[in-house]
């Protein structure tokens, strides 16, 4: 399943991990994982909230301890180097933690200081970043004044003040409007594109499909699965899947005869998923048996049906 | 639009752990001053009136009573040389307490900076200094504008008297440190904050020998005397400021307890501000 080892394509490694675990009491948070991360990877966690994805990232921030297992980011050990790994990331935490008081400038400013950059490095740096997070004409704004998307923008501006090795996002777009996301989606393409590794965590399939070239499917703890977005696709499912609705009561009613039409399928309270390469046939199929379905959608395979195949469970509940 | 990529060279480039190693508690303190900066001009107003007000009420209104009943004055001289020292020092206290306890609620909890502090190189221990080095640049200001006060109301004397700075800066920082890192391990910490204010730092004011000596008062009161850093400072200031009498046992014992409070607050504040952010 994971790709320890010597460096995979010839890529430096910069995050090994094995049998990485973190307990809080009774409470296994990651349970003995197994993961490498190359320069220039975009590499995600998916997993529904509480997977473990969070916890694993603060692990490689160097500010939580681990209980067991070994981890090395930059081939050092964190809970020894803690700073000397940390001067080389770029931290989006889940939730924004920017100084509401100062103005955008001064947040980035600030940021760039505790990296022990000299003024006039962090002076020209912060032009740069004001115009890629495109908040120019928010400069001497209070942080406070700002919208959501905005001060998400702010956090990874401030991240990249030190160019980083390694760009570290907890959730990037979680609570952001449509418009807001792709912005930001944006502009993580184009860092990815500039070849800054990312590590991403996330519970949506979209962003994971639009940012991240390698995923670890993370659910309680464990890892369910690791690969391209593709290669889990094709892997844990079928190229189309047909979804069905007849009814809160029906939909369980049927079940038998339409599992029986095609690879596999998925009971939801309020629809009925199916698994097949050629969904219209099987649509056909499902119609001519006598079973009219209120609503029918046929549409391609997504990471979540691979998460709803491997746990399952929805990633968003 | 048009957006320019970013330059970069890379942080294994352009980042010198050493240094910040060697800095980190400096650049805490300098965004923490940055931070206050934005209300310098309530600062300078706030370190410049509260001198006034306590010296033209209690100073000089209570002295003319107290002064007017006892030939000599108090410890054998005026009413407001023998506040001076005690006043002084329990502004600063008082003023290093806030600045090195709310900054805390702020940092781990309202807005979770120090979060994103050590989501840097900078480590727990460089947070705690570097606010600590901040609150107390704040009350060196404070406490140089407060001497310069009693000094044109009369209130001190002499060059010997510039002592009372570093004295009482001394104090002030034993106490901060201390009740920074309570405050950092505590975890309701905004209602400890409020009962730190009324319990602790009220009655330390009231009860330290501040407006009149502390053998006046009953064994049981004295205690609280005893414990609060503001009595050592007090009794010392008073040394240096008129000579008041103290035995060298007492000026050892004085200076020890602020030292022995000033190291166990850097161990108690250190370990938490770890600790907590390591949570």
């Amino acid at each position: 399943m994971s790709t320890i080892g010597p460096a995979a394509g010839g890529k430096e490694p910069l995050i090994i991990a094995r049998g990485l675990r973190k307990e809080y009491g009774d409470f296994t948070a990651v349970d003995g994982i197994d993961f490498q991360v190359n320069r220039g990877d975009s590499f995600g966690f998916l997993g529904p909230n509480g997977a473990g994805k969070s916890t694993t990232m603060r692990i490689i921030a160097a500010t939580l301890t681990r209980s067991g297992g070994d981890i090395t980011i930059l081939g050092k050990d964190p809970e020894v180097r803690g700073p000397e790994i940390r001067a080389h990331l770029g931290v989006v935490p889940q939730q924004d933690n920017l100084d509401n008081s100062l103005t955008v400038e001064d947040n980035l400013y600030v940021y760039g200081r505790y990296f022990g950059l000299s003024k006039k490095f962090i002076h020209g740096k912060i032009e740069e970043l004001l115009a890629f997070a495109q908040l120019e004409e928010k400069r001497g704004v209070k942080v406070e004044a700002l919208s959501g998307g905005m001060k998400r923008r702010l956090t990874i501006a401030r991240a990249l003040v030190s160019e980083p090795e390694i760009l570290m996002l907890d959730e990037p777009t979680t609570g952001l409007d449509p418009q807001a996301r792709h912005i930001l989606w944006d502009r993580l393409f184009r860092l990815k594109e500039q070849g800054v590794t990312l590590l991403i965590t996330t519970h949506y399939m979209d962003e994971a499909e639009q940012l991240c070239d390698r995923l670890m499917v993370m659910d309680k703890g464990r890892i369910m699965a690791e690969d391209s977005p593709a290669n889990l696709i094709k892997t844990y499912s079928t190229k189309e899947v047909l979804e069905v609705r007849f009814g809160s009561d029906r939909n369980a009613q049927f079940a038998d005869q339409l599992r029986s039409m095609c690879d596999r399928i998925e009971v939801l309270p309020d629809r009925v998923l199916m698994y097949s390469d050629d969904c219209e046939t099987l649509l056909h199929n499902v119609v001519s048996k006598g079973m009219q379905p209120t609503t029918s959608l046929v549409r391609r395979s997504s990471l979540e049906d691979v998460f709803l195949r491997l746990t399952g469970r929805s990633l968003v509940e | 639009m048009a957006i320019s990529d970013l330059t970069r060279r890379g942080s294994l480039q352009i980042i010198d752990v050493a240094k910040i190693l060697r800095n980190g508690s400096l650049y805490v303190a300098e965004a923490r001053i940055r931070n206050l900066l934005q209300w310098k001009w309530s600062i300078v107003g706030e370190a410049v009136a509260n001198p006034m007000f306590y010296l033209l009420s209690i100073g000089i209104g209570i002295g003319k009573i107290v002064n007017s009943h006892q030939s000599v004055g108090v410890d054998g001289v005026k009413y407001l040389t023998f506040l001076a020292p005690a006043l002084l020092a329990a502004t600063c206290i008082q003023g290093a307490v806030g600045e090195a306890t709310h900054p805390v609620l702020e940092g781990f909890k309202w807005q979770k900076g120090f979060f994103a502090m050590n989501a840097t190189p900078i480590t727990g221990k460089q947070i705690a200094n570097g606010v600590l080095l901040a609150a107390m640049t704040r009350v060196t200001f404070g406490c140089v504008v407060y001497f310069s006060a009693l000094y044109l109301f009369g209130a001190v004397h002499g060059l010997h008297s510039l002592w009372l700075i570093p004295l009482t800066l001394f104090a002030a920082n034993s106490f901060a440190v201390l009740m920074m890192g309570i405050c950092a391990a505590i975890k309701n910490d905004d209602l400890f904050l409020n009962m730190v204010q009324r319990f602790l730092i009220m009655p330390l004011f009231l009860f330290s020998g501040t407006f009149y000596s502390l053998s006046s008062m009953p064994k049981f009161l004295q205690i609280i005397g005893w414990a609060s850093p503001l009595w050592h400072a007090t009794e010392v200031g008073r040394w240096i400021s008129y000579g008041h009498h103290i035995s060298h046992g007492a000026l050892l014992f004085h200076f020890s307890y602020m030292a022995i409070m000033t190291i166990v607050g850097f161990k108690v504040a250190h370990h938490h501000f770890v600790k907590r952010l390591a949570k």
